[in-house]
């Protein structure tokens, strides 16, 4: 009986506030929208019975899917954060892997620091994160301030509201989420394979390619899905960092919402999202997997 | 013994440099005492004097702290029993079901799970306002914490609460006794994780709030969506002082607490 407890009640709280109000979002983006509160049909009570239960299922269709695949916004705002978050992911990857080996190389007593100088940014609010950036940006900026002091440039560069501003905050706020794995992989790296790749007759930056990298390669992996993943679906930066002309598949969403009050289509294009992460989300899924195997 | 490279010095100061400098740079320009934020006119307290005169800003506080309060903990019961369920329970009919509903909303993005919870409040009738926020911060916040528990709890040994049933606890006093003191660690990170997440979430609030709960990330979302402001500047420096604070005092218990358990364990080996 307490067993039965002990398992029924995060069930149902995840049944209730998960999987129900997915199986919703599923539903609206099949219903049409309609000029009532709440603004989409068909509806369906519980007392109506099984007629009206088959009637509702008959008024379900594609409609919104082949709206969203017939007008042109939707398909480039999806190839848009598909390759904002690519591109990204890349310049992270650049960053944080010189970190990660440099935290790995360090001392052992310096590493424990250094690893929380690299965690407590993450503690920190993304949203502030985001704006700290926008000071330095903008274009009375102190970017802008500097590089006209030192002569570089003529007048003041745009990089607030351009997709460079929202590259250089999606690779800011994800950094952490590259650094640790790569770091834990490099740190369970034996020095001594190193060391005899050297005394076989190996370049030290032969033994970096052919020793330190393929060893590192899980970490690099994980910390490329860690980043990849929630940049695909990120709103915040975009809205804020970002200019008219950065489309991305979140921001869509919320503005469908919010502004259109286009229920349906908002419902139809997080579906759609979610189908465009459920690829890079199993590929993760196994990548996990067989590290744990190779550790256990 | 190793010290640092050219190289590995090189990239871990820029690196560092790359992370901290916004933020050395926003709490710089808090105290700046021009309007404009990028024009620094000389050292001045006044915004965060007006911050704190800021009716809406402080309401906001308040109602972001109750959330996280009530949210996290809630997170942390229900994350710490989904935890025990999936270490401990065995097989029972939906397990593949339940381990999926913990690990997908960690890989789900905000602005669905926040939409789907906006049209389940609305299908059910449920007033929007601080109960439904706290709804939603729960159900995300309690996946985070049953990954960290979990993986502590499969990393105990099995035999202590074996040893503790054989000894004539009931299951429950033997969670209580043995369990919950050996994963406290992990359960107090979670609702830690859980805190933050919630103080920190933007999307998921925008889309279950009502008019009556506006959240500080809210607030603070739609003043800088008009620009920077010396005022959220002063607000920004407020939260990552405390945030610093507590994650320096949170590391220097740890590790008081981790050299105290090795000197324990020394003694208990010479004994």
């Amino acid at each position: 009986m307490r067993r039965f407890a002990l398992i029924a009640i995060p069930y149902f709280w995840l049944l209730a506030l998960f999987l129900v109000p997915f199986l919703i979002v599923l539903k609206i983006s099949l219903s049409d929208l309609a000029l009532a509160r709440p603004p989409y049909l068909p509806q369906w009570n519980f007392g109506d019975g099984w007629e009206a239960l088959r009637a509702f299922f008959a008024d379900l269709d594609m409609e919104n899917f082949v709206f969203l695949s017939e007008d042109d916004l939707y398909w480039r705002a999806y190839i848009s954060s598909l390759r904002i978050a690519v591109i990204s992911t890349v310049i992270t990857l650049l960053v944080g892997f010189p970190i990660a080996y440099g935290i790995a190389r360090s001392p052992v007593e310096w590493r424990p620091t250094l690893l929380m100088l690299i965690i407590l940014p993450f503690w920190t609010s993304f949203l502030i994160r985001v704006y700290a950036w926008m000071g330095i940006l903008s274009k009375e900026g102190l970017l802008n301030q500097f590089l006209l002091w030192l002569g570089v440039i003529g007048e003041p560069l745009t990089i607030l509201n351009t997709n460079t501003a929202v590259y250089i905050a999606i690779v800011y706020t994800y950094l952490p989420f590259m650094i640790l794995p790569i770091y834990a992989a490099l740190d369970r790296l034996d020095d001594s394979l190193l060391e005899a790749a050297e005394d076989l007759g190996c370049s030290r930056i032969q033994a970096f390619w052919l020793v330190t990298i393929p060893l590192a390669r899980n970490g690099i992996i994980a910390g490329c899905f860690l980043v990849f993943i929630p940049a695909i679906g990120e709103v915040i930066i975009p809205s804020l960092m970002g200019g008219s002309g950065t489309l991305m598949i979140g921001k869509v969403l919320w503005e469908e919402f919010f502004s259109n009050r286009d229920w349906p289509v908002a419902s139809a294009v997080a579906i759609i999202l979610l189908l465009i992460l459920i690829i890079p989300i199993i590929l993760f899924q196994r990548n996990e997997q067989k590290q744990r195997e190779a550790e256990g | 013994m190793r010290r640092f490279s050219w190289f590995n010095a090189t990239s871990l100061t820029l690196g560092f440099a790359f992370l901290y400098l916004p933020m050395i740079i926003l709490v710089i320009y808090s105290f700046n005492s021009s309007k404009l934020v990028t024009v620094w006119a000389g050292f001045s307290t006044k915004w965060y004097g007006e911050l704190l005169q800021n009716e809406d800003m402080l309401n906001a506080a308040w109602v972001t702290l109750k959330v996280a309060v009530f949210s996290s903990t809630l997170a942390t019961v229900l994350g710490t029993m989904a935890a025990y369920v999936l270490v401990r329970a065995g097989r029972f009919t939906g397990r593949t079901l339940f381990s999926g509903m913990i690990y997908a909303p960690l890989v789900m993005p905000e602005v669905i799970t926040g939409l789907s919870l906006l049209l389940l409040f609305i299908g059910i009738g449920l007033d929007r306002g601080i109960l439904t926020i706290v709804l939603a911060h729960t159900t995300f916040a309690m996946c985070y914490v049953s990954v960290v528990v979990s993986s502590r709890l499969t990393s105990f040994d099995r035999s202590l609460e074996e040893a503790a049933l054989d000894l004539g606890c009931s299951p429950f006093e033997a969670f209580r006794l043995v369990t919950l003191p050996i994963i406290a660690p992990a359960v107090i990170s979670g609702w830690l994780l859980a805190f933050t997440l919630s103080l920190d979430d933007l999307v998921i609030a925008s889309f279950t709030t009502g008019p009556s709960a506006t959240t500080l990330p809210i607030k603070i979302f739609s003043a800088v969506r008009l620009g920077v402001s010396p005022e959220i500047n002063a607000l920004s420096s407020i939260m990552i002082g405390i945030v610093t604070i507590g994650v320096i005092t949170a590391s220097l218990v740890s590790k008081r607490a981790a050299v105290a358990r090795a000197r324990d364990e020394q003694a208990a080996a010479g004994a």
